[in-house]
């Protein structure tokens, strides 16, 4: 009980940083607003282009801000050298990786909410087929946060870190990006039915990344 | 040792050549002689995913605190950076068989899509061994992208897969692989397989003696600077 505990203490701390700094709020999410416009203006702003390709340009969207996510969450574990200071404090490295994962997963809902509804409103998307959307967004999210996570702290205190992330994220989430958008094009179409495959394939990929982490995150935090 | 073994992989791919370019006849329905692309493409494709999977085995010995040692992660190291210039190789003879023989340089088929993936993959890795560190530190953190990495493959295959078959039927490679299972063809395949093998073997040795070089190196220059420190400023003798 004491893991679950000292993750929510460690969820609970970034976030609350970011409360306070207001970064995420003020940075992450319009960046992703922007990226949203950017693909508009890539596409000339053709309504029936654009409506074609919302759900990858979402998620594409989406995928851009993690990066950022990530980045932020390890940038603030540097200043003050917060890291030592996790590593010494006797929780958990599983429970560490499990808080900080939740805090950028709930970062990333926030995110996926506004960009979503710019979606909505600048590409003419008709909201159908709720369930699967939202079933979709919670296995996605949790993996792309995991994953982003294990690398951040993989990365961390090296030289080149904020080039480096990017490079070892992008590629390992790609299943999470085809998944996604695959399903929630299913949704939609009108046709929730042949998304399911898609949810499983995300969900499968979220256990794996939150395990991979769990496992990995306390050897790793110890070294750098 | 070393010296016959190269040439004996000179050797071998010479046969190849031989092969490849003047025994095995040309392919109307496969691009004409661009077909012998193929004596190139197969061998680079298995090189590429056998230098991967050492590069998972070396990690996972690495990783095991029984047999870890550091000539296990330079093996990793070597195996990989091997493993990511024959991805590319692939890639790119690919592409240019692809042209003549399915008139695209690229096509987002399962394999094709994931082994681009791959690349990217390792490219990641190789990038993760170069931002310096102790060598323990170092072993530690790329053994475990290499894990990740080597695991990520399988699901990334799988989502491509289902988005292929979503999509549309790309059925090139069986089709392919009827071909190549006759006579001279079918013999140079296999010459050539085995020779790039051969070369890889050679490829990582060397490389992987040239990483061992390197850590000691490394080694003899703090060496050297520590003594050279000592007698430039003796420590104070401290008095009982």
């Amino acid at each position: 009980m004491s893991f679950l505990r000292d993750a929510l203490l460690v969820a609970g701390k970034d976030l609350r940083i970011e409360r306070r700094s207001r970064v995420a709020l003020q940075q992450i999410i319009p960046f992703g607003a922007i990226v949203v416009m950017l693909f508009a203006f890539a596409l000339d702003s053709d309504r029936t282009l654009l409506h074609q390709a919302a759900p990858g340009l979402f998620w594409a969207a989406v995928l851009l801000a993690v990066l950022l996510a990530v980045g932020r969450s390890f940038s603030i574990e540097e200043a003050n050298r917060a890291r030592d200071g996790l590593r010494l404090s006797g929780l958990d490295g599983g429970s560490i990786f499990l808080g900080k994962a939740a805090a950028v997963a709930i970062e990333l809902f926030l995110l996926e909410l506004i960009v979503g509804a710019a979606v909505v409103v600048l590409y003419d998307v008709t909201v159908r087929g709720v369930v699967v959307l939202v079933c979709t967004a919670v296995a996605a999210t949790i993996g792309l946060a995991a994953t982003g996570t294990v690398y951040g702290v993989l990365a961390g205190g090296l030289r080149a870190r904020e080039t480096l992330v990017p490079l070892l994220v992008l590629p390992a989430v790609t299943p999470v990006m085809l998944g996604a958008t695959r399903s929630f094009q299913a949704a939609l179409a009108g046709t929730p039915g042949d998304a399911w495959p898609w949810v499983q394939l995300l969900t499968a990929f979220a256990v794996l990344a939150v395990t991979a982490g769990t496992v990995a995150f306390g050897p790793l935090l110890e070294e750098a | 040792m070393k010296r016959l073994f190269l040439a004996l992989t000179v050797v071998a791919i010479g046969v190849t050549v031989v092969f490849a370019l003047w025994v095995t006849p040309p392919r109307p329905n496969q691009g004409f002689d661009a077909v012998r692309l193929i004596y190139l493409h197969v061998p680079t494709a298995w090189v590429a995913y056998l230098a991967f999977g050492v590069t998972a085995l070396a990690s996972l010995l690495w990783l095991v605190p029984r047999t870890r040692d550091t000539a296990w992660d330079l093996l990793a190291g070597a195996s990989a950076e091997v493993g990511v210039v024959f991805t590319g190789l692939t890639l790119m003879l690919g592409a240019l068989w692809g042209k003549p023989a399915w008139g695209t340089w690229w096509e987002w088929d399962a394999r094709l899509t994931t082994t681009a993936i791959l690349f990217f993959l390792y490219l990641g890795y190789l990038a993760l061994r170069r931002t310096g560190a102790t060598a323990d530190e170092r072993g530690k953190r790329c053994a475990i992208a290499a894990l990740i990495a080597f695991a990520d493959v399988p699901i990334s295959y799988l989502s491509v897969t289902w988005w292929q078959t979503l999509h549309q039927q790309g059925t090139v490679f069986n089709a392919d692989r009827r071909v190549l299972i006759n006579g001279s063809m079918a013999f140079t395949l296999v010459a050539a397989v085995v020779s790039f093998t051969m070369l890889y073997g050679y490829l990582v040795l060397e490389r992987f003696e040239l990483a061992q070089l390197e850590e000691g190196r490394e080694a003899r220059e703090l060496e050297r600077a520590i003594a050279e420190r000592v007698r430039a400023e003796p420590p104070e003798v401290v008095p009982a």
